[in-house]
Parts: C-alpha cells; structure tokens; sequence
C-alpha cells in the first residue's frame, strides 16, 4: 500500500483533533502519523498526516477531510516538491562497553548526544523520516530502552 | 439590548423565520423554557414524548416544508434520546438544528448530574457540532449553525449549550440571516462534456435522489428528462422528484426496484444520476451495477463522486442551477426506439403483489385505494420495513416533499413523529403515517401527541404479525428459521388507540378498506387504521444484498408446513 503525506490546515478549535481523527477511524482509513500544532497564526493548526491506501481511498480522505468545517485546506504533499522531517529520541545501551559504538553512530548522522545515564545514552536526531529508521537500525543492536518519534513534519518547497 | 442567553436564543430563532420548534423540557434547559414561556406567542412548541419523537418530528417538519427543522432537549438523557434521530436526519441529508442544555460551565467534565458528551456523541452524525463556552458566541454560533445546516449538501447541526451561558446577560442585536451560497462551480468544459455525452446517447436513463427534492428541482428534471428523451427512475429518497404517474417514469431501482428499472439500466448507454450517492440497496453488486453504459453524476457533495462507484463525468452542484445550465444547452433529443422499448417493458412487467393464498386483502390494494381517495396529493411518511418498500411501489408520489421516509439509517420509529412534524408544517394537507406492527410498537407513545394537540394524522398500520422485513430475509437466506420475528403479540391496537384519545378502525377485508379510508380521511382528528394482512407477503422484485441487479428474484413461492 502506497503512503501518501497530507498536509491541512483547520482552525484551532477544541476538538478539531478528534473530528479528524474520527474521520479516519469511521471510514476505515489507516494513519500512519499524525503530527499537529499551531501555525504563526495562533487560530489555525496544520496537521501532518501520514496515510496509506490506493488513489481512490486518497482522493476519499481528501474530499471527507474538505467536508469538515473546520478544515481549511488540504494539501497533498508529494516526495519532490515537499520537505519532510521527523525528530527522534531514543534512549540506547547497556553498560560502558556500548557507549563508544553508540557515539560512533551518533556521529555518523551528526545526531546529538543529549543526556547521559549510568549505562546509557539519549540521542536525538532530526531528519528524513528514512534516515531516522536508518539510524534506528543501526542503534538497535546497542539496545533500545526507550524510543519516541514525532511523526512526519512536512511543508511544500518553493 | 441586554437579553438572557435563553432569550438570545430565542430570538436567534426568530431572525431566522422558525415559528415551531419540538422538545422536551428538562433541567438543563429551564432557563430556555422559561423564555419560551415569554415567547409562546412567536413561538409553538410541540411536546411529543420522548426526545426521539421530537427529533423525528423536526425532520419529518424539514423534509415536507424544505425550512429547518429545530429540536430541543435537555442534558444527558434528553440529549442521547436525539441520537437516533440526529443521525436519521444526517444520513438523509435533512436541515436540522438540534439545541441541548448541559451541566454549567463549572461542572461540565466532572460526570456531574445528567452530564453527557453530545458532541462528542454526535460527531460523526452532524454534520458538525458546537459547545458554547463563552455567551459572547451564543448568537453568531447559532446563526451559523442554520447557515451550515442549509447550505451545500443539507444536515443536521447541533448545539450544545451548558445552562449558566442561558442565564447569563448580553447584548443581543437582530441580524439579517447569512445568505446561502448556490453552489454550482463547473466550468463551461465540464458542461459541454456532459452536453456531448448526452448528445452522443441514444440511450440515456435518469435516475433521481434526495438532491433533486433538498433542491427543489422538480421543473428542472422534468424539463430535462423531455430533453434527453430518456425513462425516468427514483430512489427511495428521491420519490416525489419526479411525478410518479408521469409515462417516463418506470419506478424505483436497485434492491426492490422494478424489472423494467433493471433492464432499462442493464441496455442503457449512458446512466445520467441526479442528486443521488449511489447507496449499496441501490447499486447491488458494484460490477455488474452499470454494465454497458457512461455514467454520469450530478451532485452538490464533490465526496460523492467516485465514493460508491466510479464515474466517467461529473457536474458539481446544486441540482436546480447545474439543470438550470445543462437545459438551456441541450438541444431536443428524440429516441423514440428506445422509449418504444422501455413502454413496452413498464407494459409488460407491471408490479403486481400477489399473497400467499388468492383473492386476500394486499397493501396493494390498500394503497392503491389510498392514492385514489387522495388523489396522490397526501403526505406520506413511513416506518421502516416491508410497508415502507409498499409505499415507496403503489403510492404515486406527484411532488416534492410529499414523502417522508428514513432511508439511510432505514430508523423504525421514524415515521410517527415525522408525520407529526408533517402535519404541523402543512395544516392543510392530510398526512398518512404508514406503519409495520413492529416499527408501531417502538414509538406508538407519539400518538398522545398527535390526540393530545390535535394533529389530524392517520396512522396506517400493516398489521402482519411478524417483523414482514427481516421475516422475508430469514425465508430466502436462513431456510425459513423465523427466529424472533413473529410478534404474536397480544396488543388491542383499538383499545390502545382509545387510550390514548384515538379513534381507531380495524380492517380485515378489502371491502371494508375504500369506506374506513374515506371516514379517516374525512375526520378532523387524528385516527389510527388497523390493517390486518397476511404475513407471508413479500416485497418483490428482490435484489439480494450486494448481488447484481439485473437478477432480481420475482418470485417466492410460500409452502410452509
Ligand atoms: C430501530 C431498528 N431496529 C431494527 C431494525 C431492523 N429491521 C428492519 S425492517 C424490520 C422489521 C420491521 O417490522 P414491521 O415494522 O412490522 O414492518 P414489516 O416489515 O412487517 O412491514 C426490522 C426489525 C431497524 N430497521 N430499525
Ligand atoms: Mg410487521
């Protein structure tokens, strides 16, 4: 199934999550992520949603999704013209003897070291959703103890 | 001028023209019953029996006037009991404004007393919802709530409103209602497109839904059916739209459609739906739906196109002003070979209800009978069930908004209340409520409303004992294991009927049926007809769910032990 990056625009009524959630979970649409806050304007938000199905259940989400009246916009973001992000945090390690591989890796991806525990670490890394899971790949055999992704942030070039 | 967010409200009503409202009263809205207290003279307020009732009776209100429906209710219990009937409204697109009280601002998310969530419940059946949390809102919310309800594609809109916001001072100032917006954005490429295609048919087939009658384009379609020169089919929602007793009209289509429907699409070469989504009762089987022809969608929901099935072009709109265009472009269409066939086929395959055993009292009959006495020209509304389909078959609907039925949510208990807020909105009409013993029996506290106020409906019972329907289905799919669907219940639905301050009439034989129907329809109360019919006659044609419809079952043999 083929992923698609969606991004809308809604005033920031309470409650505008659950409407957009409740949408997906009614029409049997799957998220993958959903990442939302505030734009410069405190009244609108902008959600980054991540879903997956063919063309017709895309053109679906995005007609549904306009229908909702506090939805302003909705935006397809294809791969080309958009910038997407993500942030991890992940806590990894397990005693000293992993501590030098872990800042090798870090290093790798210019991933910040951010605090430190008796036998772990936690890294933070911002990037292209696949570098991430790269990164995530490669810091599993160290151990993973805890681990958070934001979800995909994502806005149009030009 | 200062007002109470109670009267605020009210007055919001006025500025909007309403002048009837359904509801219930209740603690949390005191403060707004006390205000229609000091209003009741701008303002009727019919009080049904249950919140459901209410909530049917705005909606059966809505769809026979075309104005909104208004419905209100107290918190929690009063507020959950307008579920159903929210949700009957939003699945048939009907303009409603549903108000409820809630707990004050300071107790609202503490499981207070009679605290419910109604817009969280709601959500997914309005088509939006507000809570009001600052009275400075209360009059802009309201107004745009009548503005969402009416506009674009029709439905329900709820506000909740927590009782210290209805106590509370403000000041309120009379505004113009927001206009509604015609949609109606195609461009000149998108009508010529369609022009070509209907240029290029020489078998066309048109089919009505509920958008042809929320838009009120009756004139519209007639004029473009003559156009095109094509037979004329209606959904269950769509009945009305077009006059039924016209010669293009050939009936309904899909799931009880009829023959000459099925084979009329079956060799169509272009499918032209107005105002219609495509529901699973109509379409069956989405691949065999529409075998040899383009189809073409004229709808004001844009999420409508390409949802149930794939179509080759669409008109983007409201039904009245994409016909209004499309009329003025197409030029007169003669397909006289073609409707020679269909004539031939509406001849050949007429619907004829037959029983279980000869000569016995079908609702065939008694509709047919009806439909003469009032000359097509009463307001129909139906429970859900065996009747509803009956109804839908034998009465020939002429106008809009002369039939009121729950398609979507298909909501036994519907039809009372509607006829209810039928009657209510057109005093002088006679309005026939049709009804299934079992659907009766889900609401049949309405009928103290309609004695109680004098609302001169006629509750119309097809008495069969059995939930007919579901019965039907258990016959055909589950080898005749009729598990909880006969009633045999020991109701007197005369004494009932009396009870409640009803004259009520039992009907066994079709020679009682023309004289008991012309002393109902001559009194000026309300009255209930017992019908008593056989159990074992079906709604036919029949296209089981999600099989083509162009193998409707015509027949079901009745041999039980
Ligand atoms: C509220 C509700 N509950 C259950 C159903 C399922 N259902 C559909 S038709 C039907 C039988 C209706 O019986 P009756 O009102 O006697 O009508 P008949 O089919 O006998 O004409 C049932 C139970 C429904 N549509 N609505
Ligand atoms: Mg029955």
């Amino acid at each position: 199934m083929e992923k698609h990056v969606l991004s809308v625009l809604a005033v920031n009524n309470s409650g505008v999550i659950g409407r957009v959630a409740g949408l997906f979970s009614r029409r049997g649409y799957s998220i993958q992520s959903i990442s939302a806050a505030q734009t410069e304007n405190p009244d609108i938000s902008r959600m980054t949603i991540v879903v997956e199905g063919n063309e017709d259940t895309l053109e679906q989400i995005d007609k549904q999704l306009s229908k909702l009246v506090d939805v302003r916009e909705v935006i397809l973001l294809s791969e080309n013209n958009s910038v997407r992000r993500e942030h991890v945090l992940v806590k990894a390690g397990n005693g000293e003897e992993t501590r030098n591989g872990l800042i090798e890796v870090a290093n790798l991806f210019k991933a910040k070291v951010v605090d430190v525990g008796m036998d772990n670490l936690m890294l933070e890394l911002t990037g292209e959703p696949r570098t991430i899971s790269a990164f995530i790949r490669l810091i599993e055999p160290y151990g993973i103890k805890n681990l958070v992704r934001t979800g995909i942030s994502a806005l149009e070039r030009g | 001028m200062k007002l109470t967010g109670a009267q605020i409200i009210i007055e919001c009503l006025l500025e909007q023209g309403v002048d009837t409202v359904f509801g219930y009263p209740g603690g949390a809205v005191l403060n707004i019953y006390d205000a229609l207290y000091e209003y009741s003279n701008k303002v009727t307020h019919v009080l049904t029996a249950h919140e459901q009732g209410a909530a049917h009776a705005a909606d059966g209100y809505a769809r026979t006037s075309g104005k909104t429906g208004v419905v209100i209710a107290t918190s929690g219990p009063g507020a959950t009991n307008l579920v159903t009937g929210i949700a009957t409204a939003y699945m048939d697109s009907v303009p409603m404004v549903a108000i409820t009280g809630n707990v004050a601002l300071s107790l609202l998310g503490l499981d207070s007393f009679q605290e419910v969530d109604i817009t969280g419940i709601t959500m997914p059946v309005t088509k939006h919802n507000f809570i009001i949390k600052d009275i400075k809102d209360l009059a802009t919310t309201i107004r745009e709530a009548f503005h969402l309800a009416n506009s674009g594609r029709k439905g329900p809109v709820l506000i909740d409103i927590p009782k210290d916001i209805t106590a509370q001072i403000n000041e309120y100032e009379k505004r113009e209602p927001l206009p509604i917006e015609v949609v109606c954005k195609m461009t000149d490429e998108d009508l010529e497109k369609a022009v070509e295609m209907i240029n290029n048919s020489q078998k066309p087939f048109i089919y009505t839904g509920g958008g042809a009658i929320h838009s009120n384009a009756k004139d519209q379609v007639f004029q473009f059916a003559s156009l095109c020169d094509a037979p004329v089919s209606s959904s269950l929602m769509g009945q009305g739209g077009y006059d039924n007793t016209d010669k293009r009209y050939i009936g309904m289509l899909g799931m009880h459609g009829t023959k000459t429907s099925s084979l009329a699409v079956s060799e169509c070469d272009l499918f032209i739906g107005i105002g219609t989504r495509f529901s699973d009762r109509v379409t069956g089987e989405i691949k065999s739906f529409v075998p040899n022809a383009k189809i073409l969608q004229i709808d004001i929901d844009p999420a409508e196109i390409n949802k149930n099935v794939r179509v080759d072009h669409q008109l983007i709109g409201d039904i009245k002003c994409v016909l209004t265009k499309l009329n003025d472009k197409v030029k007169k269409k003669n397909n006289s070979e073609w409707m020679d066939k269909i004539y031939t086929y509406k001849e050949q395959y007429p619907l004829i209800q037959v029983g279980p055993k000869e000569d016995i009292l079908t609702p065939q009959y008694v509709l047919e009978t009806l439909n003469e006495l009032t000359n097509g020209e009463a307001i129909i509304t139906t429970e859900v069930g065996q009747h509803q389909m009956w109804t839908a078959q034998f009465y020939n609907f002429k106008e809009p908004r002369q039939f009121a039925s729950s398609g979507g949510l298909g909501t036994m208990g519907y039809g009372l209340g509607a006829s209810i807020g039928a009657q209510v909105a057109n005093p002088d009409k006679k309005v026939v409520n049709i009804a299934g013993d079992g659907s009766f029996h889900m609401n049949c506290n309405e009928l103290v409303t309609a004695s109680k106020f004098n609302i001169p409906i006629i509750e119309l019972l097809f008495n069969n004992n059995v939930l007919g329907m579901v019965r039907q289905w258990q016959r055909l799919f589950y080898d005749k294991r009729f598990s909880q669907t006969t009633l045999d219940r020991p109701t007197d639905y005369i004494k009932l009927a009396e009870a409640f301050g009803i004259k009520g009439y039992t009907i066994t034989e079709k020679s009682e049926v023309r004289d008991v129907l012309q002393k109902a329809l001559s009194a000026d109360r309300p009255i209930l007809i017992n019908c008593v019919i056989d159990k074992d006659i079906n709604v036919l044609p029949m296209v089981p769910a999600g099989t083509s419809i162009h193998q409707p079952i015509l027949e079901i043999e009745i041999n039980d032990e």
